[in-house]
């Protein structure tokens, strides 16, 4: 076919509408290989959007290409976890053996090798992504073999399929992990409830709009949830009744509908709980979307599933398949005339900040995934300015749970401010990494001695934007009044250096800033680059007072929750961790980042120079002499 | 270290800000209510009392009363009273981008961007504090050092929004390393030259083409420091090979040295431009440019 007809036929599956332009972009891609500047107008025309509109978006997303690139693509993934189990020496063997240098496409137009953010894949890393297909457990002998097909160029749909084994890992379970769901239980029970004590309730709530025709009992799931005190599972804790209450309540327009979006984006580096959420309980998933779709009169769903999780498409694809023809999603839910509900699934494409919710709208509408102004918020204004609630995946898997087995059920386990269970994604220095799902409360040594931890120096909580916790806090809970999580759980024992962990987050985050912002566009880069210095044995007092006013400028000022939380790790470990910075200080007051015999490489790479008359040779007496 | 219980608290404020950040309902409904309320009195007022004795709801801006109508946001109402916010992706002309940060201010003790923060009675907002201009200057360093701005050759000195607010913080110096971005020039236009090395990605530009122009001449595209940068509409992202025109509204509202008329090399000699008549803090009901 050619590339016109490709373009022409992805348009057209997607109704050349430009609010599909995230999912056109990525499927012409997949078969293209990249996107040139012809095809870029091709689909800008096709869609009737400005041109710029379709490059500035294109080039929005780490995974999408404008430029050409290298029939295999291979990123790394470049998590600290992913550090700790060797990648930076796999990387270097790869590109070794394959002539390369990190970022660049082979002269021949072969291969590229470079690093990503986090893809999910702590508890079996190192990983990497192969045109976008998730690897796992890199070894050296792989990295050899791996070269080995790439110069022959076989195909990556006939590489070993072992490589792209994921292994769910669960270690715990309590209820969500259990895995005796049966599909359609949840809203049965919803259903049910409704007959006996539903219609009543939601009787008695003359003010609210009428029920969406054909389902009763909204209402008196709408109180399940407010008995089961649910909290969302995404970060913030928000209380699920209020969000799905305000969603209700707000008001539609002629044509308009409600949405119900699943925050599938597990960006936060450490997280991958939803990621197995979805490969093995993808029911309890799609039926707790239901579930809340039911409870606030949403029509219309999205998965929204990041990027590095491509290789879930089609097997969700299929789950939505079968609770179609089950009668669990479409026209008729339940056979019941006028339920109508049903999902479609997006893929993001490389980009953090699209787990911020109302980023995430935008990226769901076509555009680059820019966090909105709020107010309005998206209960009102979300999706093509319909009301929109957003959850997490596990917020939805809990949801289900609490429509099966009642609110107060769910609220006996848990502590009292925070209900239910939480699953940790737990990784880094442990004997079993995986997910260990508790009864909030637990203490974050329990959670220790199960994963089999010794010599513990710290855990990083939630992820870079989270806390980072030293021994003396272990007895802490994993509870919002305590230590609140989205779920990472990193660990590191007291052979790791703590500022190459923060320095290793600063990177994430200044790779990952939107660049919306001042504050965080350029702060998390100055962050970083301060980071460097220190690491470089350049810094000084200084820069520690620099790292302190730059965390104070970000928090206050940034637009979105990226920028504010930016600084946490740099700022955790400089309370905790002070001697891991302080050794690399030169006790100067004030010492340039600005290195003579570094700003040399680039003359030495061009001559092919390494020898000693090509350095400057003040800092080592040894070296002069040679 | 004596920082450190204040970095303590400073950490709790920015995890709440986060959280709070992302409780849509509760902020919702309180926002609402207030300016519910707020509606509620005016209109009982309105309804009360003959015209003249309306009374307008009013809140404190460092301590002087500032009167507005409700739908104004905080630099609005400012702006109506000749009070300077500082401030450079705002435009009064044009629904606000919430981008650069300089009109933080503090509302009731917590920070929040002026331009986008809907005024309501009451409420107590800091702004030409010390705090607050100190982050202000931090802020236009970022500026200067991530961009490539040589004010002395550049066209727009005088003219110029951030130059002239730097002058008004009081910026010395750039501070931090400069970045020496590596950033396109576009000549190819027969009448206009656009210098992207003074970019501060206000998208005043978008804002323009679209809405004045119904052009879409640009888009804010890219992310982050090195990847986000304007598009222009053309396959070439040449501006010669779109419907640009140096009539439009987008060539004249850049605040800072980017679209440049070309052939027109100061005009007005320097000495005799727009902020050496007048501090920008002075020109607040001037619309720019
Ligand atoms: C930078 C940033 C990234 C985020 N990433 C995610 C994410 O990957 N998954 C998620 O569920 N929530 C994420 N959130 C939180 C969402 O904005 C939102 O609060 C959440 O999806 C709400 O769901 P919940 O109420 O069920 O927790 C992120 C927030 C920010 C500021
Ligand atoms: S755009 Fe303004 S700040 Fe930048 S160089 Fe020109 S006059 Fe100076
Ligand atoms: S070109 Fe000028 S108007 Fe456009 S975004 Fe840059 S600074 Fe703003
Ligand atoms: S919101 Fe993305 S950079 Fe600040
Ligand atoms: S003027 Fe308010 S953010 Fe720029």
């Amino acid at each position: 076919m050619s590339d016109n007809r490709t373009i022409d036929a992805v348009l057209e599956r997607h109704g050349r509408d430009g609010t599909h332009l995230v999912q056109i972009l990525r499927e012409i891609q997949e078969q293209l290989n990249w996107l040139s500047p012809a095809t870029l107008t091709r689909i800008a025309d096709g869609v009737g959007w400005p041109r710029a509109q379709v490059s500035g978006t294109a080039a929005f997303y780490s995974f999408f290409h404008t430029r050409q690139r290298g029939k295999y693509c291979v990123l790394w993934s470049d998590n600290i976890t992913d550090r700790m189990l060797g990648n930076t020496d796999l990387m270097d063997a790869m590109c070794k053996k394959l002539w390369l240098e990190p970022g660049r496409v082979s002269e021949d137009g072969l291969v590229s090798v470079n690093t990503t953010s986090c893809t999910g894949m702590c508890d079996q890393g190192p990983a990497l992504l192969v045109n976008y297909r998730a690897v796992t457990g890199m070894t050296l002998q792989r990295v050899d073999e791996m070269a080995e097909l790439i110069r022959r160029e076989t195909p990556v749909a006939e590489w070993p399929a072992d490589w792209f084994a994921v292994q769910d890992n669960v270690r715990r379970a309590e209820i969500l992990l259990a895995g005796n769901f049966a599909p359609g239980s949840a809203l049965r029970a919803a259903h049910q409830r409704a007959e006996v004590d539903g219609l009543s309730a939601s009787n008695n709530r003359s003010f609210r709009e009428s029920l969406p025709q054909g389902i009763a009992g909204p209402m008196a799931m709408l109180d399940e949830i407010q008995r089961s005190r649910l909290r969302g599972r995404g970060g913030a804790g928000f209380s699920t009744r209020f969000k799905w209450e305000a969603c209700r309540n707000a008001p539609l327009r002629a044509d308009q509908e409600r949405i119900v979006v699943c925050n599938a984006d597990e960006g936060e580096p450490g997280t991958f709980k939803d990621r197995v959420l979805l490969t093995s309980y993808a029911d309890l998933v799609f039926e707790g979307m239901t579930v809340a779709a039911y409870a606030v009169g949403a029509t219309r769903g999205f998965l929204y599933l990041r990027g590095e999780y491509r290789y879930l498409l089609e097997p969700l694809q299929a789950v939505l398949e079968r609770r179609r023809a089950a009668g669990l999603l479409g026209k008729r839910i339940l056979d019941i005339p006028g339920a109508r509900f049903d999902i479609e699934i997006h893929l993001g494409a490389g980009a953090y900040v699209c787990g911020e919710e109302s980023a995430l709208i935008e990226s769901l509408e076509g555009k680059p995934g820019r966090p909105r102004v709020r107010p309005p918020f998206p209960v009102t204004n979300g999706y093509l300015d319909q009301p929109t609630i957003v959850n997490n995946v596990e917020t939805f898997a809990s949801a289900a749970l609490v429509a099966l087995h009642g609110g107060d059920w769910f609220a006996a386990i848990g502590t009292k401010q925070s209900t239910g269970t939480k699953i940790l994604s737990v990784s880094g220095d442990v004997a079993r990494p995986g997910l260990y799902e508790y009864a909030y409360g637990v203490t974050v040594r329990q959670v220790l001695a199960d994963c089999g931890a010794t010599d513990t120096l710290a855990v990083q909580i939630s992820g870079p934007s989270g806390m980072c916790l030293a021994d003396d806090e272990f007895d802490r809970k994993i509870a919002f009044e305590d230590v609140p999580t989205a779920g990472a759980f990193m660990v590191f024992n007291t052979s790791r250096d703590m500022f190459e962990v923060a320095r290793n987050f600063s990177h994430f985050f200044a790779h990952e800033s939107c660049g919306f912002c001042t504050p965080c566009r350029v702060g998390t880069t100055l962050v970083r680059n301060i980071m460097d210095k220190i690491a470089n044995r350049h810094g000084s007092p200084y820069d520690i007072n620099e790292l302190f006013k730059l965390h104070r400028l970000m928090q206050g000022a940034s637009h979105c929750g990226l920028g504010n939380t930016a600084c946490n790790p740099v700022f955790d470990t400089l309370n905790k961790f002070r001697p891991a910075y302080e050794h690399r200080l030169l006790s100067l007051d004030y010492e340039p980042a600005f290195d003579l015999d570094a700003a040399l490489s680039e003359a030495r790479q061009m001559t092919g120079r390494d020898d000693a008359g090509a350095h400057f040779a003040a800092h080592s007496p040894d070296e002069a002499k040679a | 270290m004596k920082t450190s219980d204040n970095e303590v608290s400073a950490q709790a404020n920015a995890r709440e800000a986060r959280v709070k950040a992302d409780r849509p309902a509760e902020a919702k409904t309180s926002d609402n209510e207030v300016s519910a309320q707020a509606n509620a009195r005016e209109a009982r007022v309105k309804a009360d009392r003959p015209a003249e004795a309306k009374e307008t709801p009013t809140f404190l801006l460092d301590g002087e009363e500032i009167s507005f109508t409700p739908g104004q946001t905080i630099i609005q109402a400012a702006t109506a009273h000749g009070v300077y916010i500082p401030h450079l992706c705002w435009h009064p002309e044009f629904k606000a981008h919430g981008s650069c940060k300089m009109c933080t201010v503090k509302v009731n003790g917590r920070f929040g961007s002026s331009c986008t923060m809907a005024a309501q009675a009451g409420m107590t907002v800091e702004n030409r504090t010390t705090e607050l201009d100190d982050k202000r200057r931090t802020l236009l360093q970022m500026y200067f050092v991530e961009g490539n701005h040589f004010c002395p050759s550049c066209e727009k000195s005088g003219n110029c929004s951030l130059q002239a607010t730097a002058y008004e913080l009081k910026m010395v110096s750039p501070h931090f390393d400069m970045f020496y971005p590596d950033r396109a020039v576009d000549a190819s236009h027969p009448d206009i030259l656009l210098d992207f090395n003074r970019c501060i990605m206000c998208s005043l530009c978008v804002t323009a083409s679209r809405e004045v122009d119904g052009k879409n001449v640009f888009s804010m595209g890219g992310r982050g420091l090195l990847g986000r940068r304007i598009h222009i509409s053309s396959e070439s992202g040449k501006l010669a090979d779109t419907d640009f025109a140096a009539t439009d509204r987008a060539a004249s509202i850049c605040p800072v040295g980017v679209i440049l008329p070309k052939r027109k090399g100061f005009a007005i000699p320097i000495g005799e431009r727009k902020y050496d008549k007048l501090p920008i803090n002075r020109q607040v009901t001037e619309v720019t440019p």
